[in-house]
């Protein structure tokens, strides 16, 4: 694990993509996402953003088809179940699972090691102390996800999904439900934690905004005429 | 306030009455004999000799096992059949093929099944005729126990078969609300294999919602009667089918000791949901871990084999059951090990044509009328639960579910006591009023939460245009609750269409139904003629769910489904 | 036969409580009487609905009520609604409740088949309309002095309470082409069993046919039979059914199953047969192995027999619950049960195949014709065969049978 973090991540791929829904054609994106980089598709909702990153992480419903390849680094993802994929994808909700304290949460993204059992619980314990330090919330790990405000949702949920050592991140409209005064610091957290780990990203977003303080490419996508 | 309101602020009390009456005078019917007391046959004074006669009555350690044994050790298949599937197929193309072919199967009647799985694994059943002479080389069928094993494994099998339909459809109900296809993808985003997926992230959200269920399965395992006496031993058999014997013994003085006994099998009901109770919380407490340990893929194969093997045999065996029974209906001499009937002939059919319209007449107005009370009812109580934006107490919601959770052969009592204390005659109302009773709980177990899931916001937008509440529940709510009101409607009938003994009670024997038919003549030898009867049971429910499906969508048809 | 399978009738067990708590109008209203002349009675039961209550386990009995139900609308303008029973002692228990609930006069039971335990706690507890019988016109043709079953019912006198419907004889049947000798006594029996393992069974104790059964058994194995038309007491009981367990303990390790699981009722025992899982069972339809056979539902090489030394035999009835609210179509419908016509088709093997309780000396050779069977069904009991006919033991007999069996075998698991 350790090993593999501590390279540098590969270029993400959208080789061709096409998506269509029947016979109508949704989305069509051919990209390289650079590790470090974030490609931002933009665009009125209904557009199939959404159905676009479905289809990157790998849970396209049945009603969809698409074509071309994902791509990270020489790795094929297209036919790869979306557990195997080791993308981080980051919600618009921030779905914390109620059943789970904060602390609960943040080990369910951690992955296991191997060790003694009373060493590697003890580890774990270290490591999700640490998270949480990282984003503010010392102290909060029996914490019930409730009791937590918008923004520190946000943070943890984020954190969730960076324990778990993705190698490329997924973006659906992450900030579209905070508070405006919440989105910019959201914002910076966000991407200056993709930057230090050098992930390529692939954000979508109606936000220009979004756009603008991701600073990478950006993709229009036009709605179709309904057919 | 407007009638509108009053009236259906009235419904849950209404509903309370209807349930609690007599469920409580049928257990007060049971505690006087078990006592002694019971003047007409001559018990005019308290006694605990009934206990006495209980504790000596042979074999009775055997029944009280039987009857846990089987009942959780179904339940407990069910479920986890139900969870292995769900966790190895939810939201995959194969899931919705799966749950087209379950769907229907909720429709088969309980004695039916077991009466068709019954035929299927005996020693002269369709299995063994498949493999004989030619593997087995049988030429006469061999002499082993099964069905009707001392174990109950039988038992255990033909419960789970229709068990698992059941908490799968109420599955299916809770899923959204437990915003299950969100933490699948979260936690299979972060990596967690299908099964693994489903069990961490989606499952202890799922539990909670389908528990009633779970518990209504394990009283029903417990204290079944039709099903035991077809797959189950004899000797013993289990306590519920004891009970039934004792009170049917012309011997009335058994009739103390039944009455005991049917106490009993309450407390042992009691002890099932217990245990059950006891082992959720000690799994509970012994997943805590489990469930942050970051472990991703482990069991994963095996799980979904599981998943995938057990379901397939599951349908497998059901479809199988009904294969046996199609057959039989078309059946002349069909000797062992003949794997086909031949000649095949229609004359069953034809026999049953002639006697058939009047028991489906009564059936089909029977469950109609007993469904559209239920509706009426659950929607009305829901409806109030909306007009005073809260949830209805938990324990009016127990009292909703009690004729799921006592079991019948305690409380049937009551029904029948009641009528003849009002001097109500049987017949026709009074057998649909019994079989609401029974038809309500499922029926709000089925649509409780997709309305209370259905946005406030419909009813909100419908009031500021300046509908009133009366409005808002006829042309937006109702409306856009047609299909789930559809389906738990369909679930009603097809428990309306199973009910033998309240049909039989409160009809006063007039009322001949499919279910009645079906189950006098499975007590006598003809296996076509009961095979005729047994499809005809099935079919009426199953034509209701195909019903359930296709009304909403023809209702709606000039809306466009959401992507 | 009104059988006593136990599953269904719940419904009789919960009817009986019902005098627990209702302490109503135990008083009886005086009926109405009903007119001394049959014609009045028939003319009085015209327009009227008989609800018959009857067993309802086998289609060509079903069948056979269909048919007296279109034959009385016709000649009598009664409507007859055949209530199907699973268990007789269902109806037993609602009239109970009506009874205890104060219902004299609008009884929903009209007609009842019955015989054995259930008349006998119907006509203990008063629950039964009559003497009825002798108003019959037809009950003229029986004869009650040579064939004293049809006025005895388990050694209880009917005392006119019950009419007369058909007989009944304990009958064995085997498959020919799997058994060459069957065999003819309790011994051979045994002997049999033992040679053709998991092949023989009875219906579990205390269902009718499975005690009929032991009571078989006792007579041949007691050495003094005459001591069972006495009731129990004053005789030691287990003493004298003490061959009887013996011989039991001997069986069951050669019954189906090992005796360890056994079929709830005798239709079940006749669809084992069908199955091919057994090769040897009893009825007590002497004609029912014919009828199945015809029916498809027993092997075309099944044949009958009675045992060497005879069977129990009895009659079944019908009777009027004393609460009936259609008593004079009732009676139409009991006279007519005992008309040539209706029981020569009854006898009829293609139709039900129950024998007759008339005398054939009382009918003109025109009625007797009617009888006449054309073809001798192979499965058919030998006409010569009845008439060995053993009398039932006194009812209590049968009770100390079931308590100890149930001590014995019930828990086997």
């Amino acid at each position: 694990m350790t090993l593999e973090s501590a390279m540098p991540a590969p270029t993400l791929i959208l080789d061709d993509v096409v998506i269509h829904h029947g016979h109508q054609r949704l989305v069509a994106v051919d990209a390289r996402i650079a590790a470090g980089e974030v490609l931002t598709v933009m665009g009125p909702s209904g557009v199939g953003k959404s159905t676009l990153l479905a289809q990157v992480a790998g849970f396209l419903a049945p009603a969809f088809t698409a074509s071309g390849h994902i791509r990270l680094g020489d790795v094929d993802l297209t036919r790869l179940p979306p557990e195997r994929r080791r993308l981080g994808l980051l919600f618009q909700d921030p779905l914390l699972f109620p059943h789970l304290s904060v602390g609960g949460n943040l080990a369910f993204g951690l992955p296991a090691v191997g060790g003694r059992r009373s060493e590697r619980r003890r580890a774990r314990r270290r490591r999700i102390e640490a998270a949480l330090n990282d984003i503010g919330l010392a102290s909060f790990a029996d914490r019930d996800p409730t009791t937590l405000s918008g923004g520190q949702r946000a943070r943890v949920a984020l954190m969730r999904v960076l324990l778990a050592e993705p190698r490329a991140m997924l973006l659906d409209e992450p900030f579209s439900k905070l508070d405006a005064t919440l989105r910019d610091e959201m914002r910076r957290l966000v991407f200056a934690r993709i930057r230090a780990r050098g992930l390529p990203t692939l954000m979508v977003t109606h936000d220009r905004e979004d756009a603008e303080a991701a600073g990478g490419q950006v993709i229009e996508l036009a709605p179709q005429p309904q057919g | 306030m407007t009638l509108f309101e009053t009236t259906v602020r009235l419904v849950p009390r209404l509903t309370l009455l209807l349930l609690i009456v007599p469920v409580a005078a049928g257990l007060a019917g049971v505690v006087a004999p078990a006592f002694g007391w019971l003047p007409a046959l001559g018990g005019e004074r308290w006694t605990l000799a009934p206990w006495r006669a209980l504790a000596q009555a042979p074999g009775l350690p055997d029944m009280l096992r039987l009857s846990l044994v089987t009942g959780l050790a179904s339940s407990l298949a069910a479920l986890a059949i139900v969870v292995l599937f769900l966790g190895a197929f939810l939201d995959s193309r194969l899931f919705h093929l799966v749950r087209r072919l379950l769907s229907p199967l909720l429709a088969v009647p309980h004695a039916a099944a077991a009466i068709g799985l019954a035929f299927l694994l005996a020693p002269s059943g369709l299995a063994s005729r498949l493999i004989s002479p030619w593997a087995s080389g049988w030429t006469q069928p061999p002499d082993y126990l099964f069905p009707g094993d001392p174990a109950g494994l039988a038992l255990i099998a033909g419960l789970v078969l229709k068990e698992v339909p059941f908490l799968l459809l109420m599955s299916l109900a809770a899923l959204p609300q437990c915003q299950a296809a969100e933490r699948l993808q979260v936690a299979r985003a972060l990596g967690y294999g299908r099964l693994n997926a489903f069990t961490k992230a989606v499952l202890p959200g799922l539990y909670p919602l389908i528990r009633l269920p779970v518990y209504a399965v394990i009283a029903f395992a417990t204290s079944t009667v039709e099903v035991a006496m077809i797959l189950g031993p004899s000797t013993p058999p289990t306590l519920a089918v004891t009970v039934v014997r004792w009170l049917g013994d012309p011997d009335l003085a058994l009739r103390f000791q039944a009455s005991a006994a049917a106490l009993l099998q309450l407390g042992v009901t009691a002890l099932a949901l217990l245990m059950w109770w006891l082992t959720e919380r000690l799994v509970a407490w012994l997943a805590a871990g489990w469930l942050e340990n970051g472990q991703r893929r482990r069991g994963e194969r095996l799980g979904r084999g599981f998943g995938a093997g057990l379901t397939g045999l599951a349908i497998l065996l059901l479809g199988a059951s009904l294969a046996g029974l199609a057959l039989w209906s078309l059946a002349a001499w069909w000797p062992f090990p003949a794997a086909w009937p031949s000649p095949m002939t229609l004359d069953t059919w034809r026999a049953a044509a002639d006697t058939a319209p009047r028991p489906l007449a009564h059936t089909a107005s029977l469950g109609l009328a007993a469904t559209l009370l239920a509706v009426a009812l659950t929607i009305g109580c829901l409806e109030a639960e909306t007009l005073r934006r809260r949830a209805l107490r938990p324990g009016t919601q127990l009292i909703l579910y009690l004729p799921l959770l006592v079991p019948p052969v305690a409380f049937l009592y009551g029904l029948v006591q009641l009528q003849a204390q009002l001097g109500l005659t049987p017949g026709w109302p009074a057998a649909a009023l019994g079989h609401s009773l029974f038809v309500l709980p499922y029926v709000f177990l089925s649509l409780a939460e997709s309305y209370r899931r259905l946005d406030p916001r419909w009813g909100q937008v419908a009031a500021a245009l300046g509908a009133s509440r009366a409005r808002t529940f006829w042309r937006v709510r109702l409306p856009m609750l047609a299909s789930p009101i559809a389906v738990a409607a369909a679930v009603g009938f097809a428990v309306s269409v199973g009910q033998y003994l309240p049909t039989l009670l409160l009809g006063g024997g007039r009322l001949a139904t499919l279910t009645t038919e079906a189950v006098s003549l499975a007590s006598g030898g003809d296996r076509r003629l009961t095979a005729v009867y047994a499809l005809g049971q099935l079919a009426l429910p199953a034509l209701g769910f195909a019903l359930a499906g296709g009304l909403p969508r023809l209702l709606l048809r000039h809306r466009r489904p959401s992507p | 036969m009104p059988s006593r399978s136990p599953l269904r009738h719940a419904a009789h067990a919960l009817l009986a409580p019902l005098l627990a708590l209702t302490t109503l109008g135990t008083a009886m209203a005086e009926e109405a009487p009903l007119p001394e002349d049959w014609a009045d009675i028939e003319a009085l039961a015209r327009g009227q609905t008989v609800y018959w209550n009857a067993w309802g386990g086998d289609a060509a009995t079903n069948r056979y009520i269909d048919w007296a139900a279109g034959r009385l609308a016709e000649q009598f303008g009664v409507e007859v609604v055949h209530v199907k029973l699973d268990d007789t002692a269902a109806a037993v228990s609602r009239v109970i409740a009506e009874k205890s609930a104060g219902n004299v006069d609008d009884g929903a039971i009209d007609l009842v088949w019955i015989n054995g335990e259930n008349f006998a706690a119907m006509k203990r507890h008063d629950l039964l309309f009559g003497p009825f019988a002798s108003r019959l016109p037809n009950l003229a043709l029986t004869a009650p002095d040579e064939h004293p079953e049809v006025r005895t019912d388990f050694t209880l006198p009917t005392d006119g309470f019950e009419a007369p419907w058909g007989k009944a004889q304990l009958t064995f049947y085997y498959d020919a082409d799997r058994v060459e000798a069957p065999p003819g006594g309790m011994i051979e029996l045994l002997d049999w069993a033992q040679t053709h393992p998991g092949r023989f069974t009875y219906p579990l104790v205390p269902d009718f046919l499975g005690s009929t059964f032991l009571k078989q058994a006792l007579i041949e194995l007691v050495e003094d039979p005459s001591v069972l038309a006495e009731p129990t007491d004053g005789h030691d009981v287990e003493a004298l059914t003490a061959p009887l367990w013996e011989f039991l303990d001997a069986l069951h390790p050669y019954l189906w199953r090992r005796g360890r699981d056994f079929p709830a009722s005798g239709p079940q025992l006749k669809r084992l047969m069908g199955d091919g899982e057994l090769s040897l069972a009893f009825t007590f339809n002497p004609s029912e192995p014919a009828a199945a056979v015809a029916a498809r539902q027993l092997p075309p090489s099944t044949r009958s027999y009675v045992l060497d030394g005879g069977t129990l035999g009895n009659v079944h009835f019908v009777a009027i619950p004393f609460n009936a609210a259609h008593k004079a179509g009732a009676l139409v419908l009991a006279n007519f049960l005992l008309s040539p016509e209706a029981q020569a088709r009854k006898q009829d093997i293609d139709i039900w195949g129950d024998p007759t309780v008339l005398d054939m000396t009382k009918l003109t050779s025109e009625q007797r014709a009617a009888f006449d069977s054309e073809d001798d069904h192979p499965a058919r009991l030998p006409p010569d065969a009845m008439g060995k006919l053993l009398p039932e033991p006194h009812p209590s007999w049968m009770e100390a049978l079931e308590a100890g069996w149930r001590e014995r075998y019930a828990d086997d698991g």
